[in-house]
């Protein structure tokens, strides 16, 4: 199916708004744009980072899911405690797939769930008691661990415990960094706020441990890895290329990390932001207080990845200005492979994506080498700064939307028609059932790694293999049978 | 009264960055621009005005607060 037109894609925004109420098709005709490569500024066209519309189906989290689920599970060899009810942490619990190595229960937690498992006795006098016998248990049953963190759930600022004065107590008590986290769900508008809370606790409880301390040798070449979480391994793809280039990565944030890592990160010479939403607030931090540097890099794709790599070798010496070329060509033959391999097999096919964080625009250049092209994307809670920098990824005319409802996703797919699409486990089985392929772009739907030269060879084929899957072949949906202009206009009255 | 967050890019031009509104732009002038004394009305890419207590120099990156002109805030 050939490119909508400018003037289509703005024709198509505007009636699949036709059906909401007048107030909600005001708000949300401003989360919908058509891309346009000549704006510098996302917010000439399109607004984000709001309040979801009650009625319609958002897909975004909760603070608290930004900050225990985000930033702060993945460090291992803390017990983070999902502070409040069971439930909030038990249903989320080793989803994200945070590789890490490690024995868990033992020195490493990650997919393990701590809980205060508030009940109302705790609501009604006060769960302060409780999270310091907490602590006490375990520093007992897990001596191995390296400090605590309190993700607080809704009710613990309802009720106004005051988890920072625990906090303080049990620090002193088991000489290990206890950090108290306001994560509580209801601040924000979506999980981004908790990242920004997560961030600044680690401003405030992590970073400055090892202020005055210069025991740690340093090199010029120390880096830290910001913002990657090691999905399904994508961490390890990533730092095996910044090592060989020369570089030396002393701490990854936050996927396989530790807090050892974090206390050192402030020694580094460069930071490297890998997901810019969830942790540019740290990066920012640590530029303004100790003049480290940050740039952001993407390693989707080797188009991306060579480009990245010699942007971040151009800030360092003539050494790893060759080492990055080293990596480059020493990959050269293994992707050139892959791409041989699959872009005949994807080449031309359309994708509509809908994720958070980073990758609807750092992927775009990985389906670009495979001579796919992205014709939607959108933010689940990006924020105008992400927008701004996937205006100049995006095609022209092709769609962006904005912590989109279902109902407006569904609409946009049936028109658009795209080959493919990548988004969450929550969209995944609808559009399935609307016979179109679909890969999970959180999870990496079980597979994994996608990032680095590593993860791109895995990367093509699992799109492969989801594309020209025979299984499709034996779906049939309305508007692929034989009369189906009619049934399309049916489905959208 | 918004903070601003200061730095200076590659290109060696002051970027302003304002958390709460992800604001990031790049400054076009600034009204002083020496050792001694900087500060002043900065203009930014889009047009917008800010205004900044003259003070030598700072040490950027650097979190200042700015006085919004064209907006009477
Ligand atoms: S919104 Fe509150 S209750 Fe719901 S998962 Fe988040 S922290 Fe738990």
């Amino acid at each position: 199916m050939a490119a909508l037109t400018k003037e289509e894609t703005e024709a198509l925004i505007q009636e699949v708004l036709e059906i909401y109420p007048e107030q909600a098709r005001k708000d949300r005709a401003k989360h919908l744009a058509v891309n346009d490569q000549s704006l510098e500024k996302s917010n000439k066209c399109i607004t984000s980072n709001r309040k979801s519309l009650p009625g319609t189906m958002t897909i975004r989290g909760c603070a608290y899911a930004g900050s225990k689920g985000v930033v702060w599970g993945p460090i291992k060899d803390m017990i983070h405690i999902s502070h409040g009810p069971v439930g909030c942490g038990q249903y989320s619990r080793a989803g994200r797939r945070n590789y890490y190595v490690g024995t868990t229960g033992v020195n490493a937690f990650g997919t393990r769930n701590f809980t205060s498992d508030f009940q109302e006795k705790d609501i009604v006098f006060g769960g302060d008691k409780k999270l310091a016998k907490i602590m006490t248990e375990i520093e007992a049953l897990f001596p191995l661990h390296k400090g605590i963190s309190i993700q607080s759930e809704c009710p613990i600022g309802l009720i106004g415990d005051d988890i920072e004065a625990v906090a303080k107590k049990a620090n002193k008590e088991i000489g290990k960094p206890v950090v108290p986290v306001r994560c509580e769900g209801f601040r924000g508008v979506s999980q981004s706020l908790g990242h920004h809370i997560a961030n600044d606790a680690i401003r405030d409880w992590v970073l400055e441990n090892r202020d005055g301390d210069d025991s740690f040798p340093t090199t010029p070449y120390d880096v830290a890895v910001i913002g990657d979480y090691n999905i399904g391994g994508d961490a390890w793809a990533s730092r095996t290329l910044l090592e060989e280039m020369g570089l030396r990565v002393v701490a990854q944030w936050s996927g396989d990390g530790t807090i050892a890592e974090m206390e050192k990160t402030p020694k580094v010479k460069l930071n490297l932001i890998h997901c810019y939403r969830s942790m540019n607030y740290i990066a920012r931090h640590m530029e303004e207080k100790y003049k480290i540097p940050w740039i952001e890099y993407n390693f989707f794709g080797p188009t991306k990845i060579a480009e990245s790599l010699r942007k971040i070798a151009a800030l360092f010496d003539e050494t790893i200005q060759a080492g990055a070329e080293r990596v480059i060509a020493k990959y050269q033959a293994e992707y050139e492979a892959v791409i041989a391999k699959y872009k005949p097999r994807l080449q031309g096919k359309r994708v509509m994506l809908y994720v958070g964080g980073l990758r609807p625009r750092h992927v775009i250049g990985a389906y670009e080498d495979l001579g796919m092209e992205v014709v939607g994307t959108g933010y689940e809670f990006g924020h105008n700064d992400d927008y701004d920098r996937t205006i100049k990824e995006m095609g022209n005319a092709t769609l962006i939307y904005d912590d989109v409802t279902g109902y407006e996703f569904e609409e946009f797919v049936k028109r658009v028609k795209p080959d493919l699409i990548g988004s969450g486990i929550k969209e995944k089985y609808i559009f399935q059932k609307m016979g179109i392929p679909f890969r999970q772009m959180h999870s990496w739907d079980y597979s994994g790694p996608y990032h680095g030269y590593d993860g791109f060879a895995i990367f093509a084929r699992d799109m492969d293999m989801t594309l020209n899957n025979p299984c499709w072949k034996q779906v049939n949906v309305p508007w692929k049978t034989a009369d189906s202009s009619k049934v399309a206009v049916a489905a959208g009255a | 009264m918004p903070n601003v967050m200061l730095k200076k890019n590659t290109e060696g031009k002051l970027v302003f960055y304002v958390p709460k509104k992800d604001l990031e732009e790049v400054a076009e002038s600034v009204e002083f621009d020496s050792p001694e004394k900087w500060g002043g009305e900065v203009v930014l890419s889009d047009g917008s005005t800010y205004y900044f207590e003259p003070q030598p120099q700072p040490d950027f990156p650097v979190t200042l607060r700015a006085k919004r002109l064209d907006s009477g805030e």
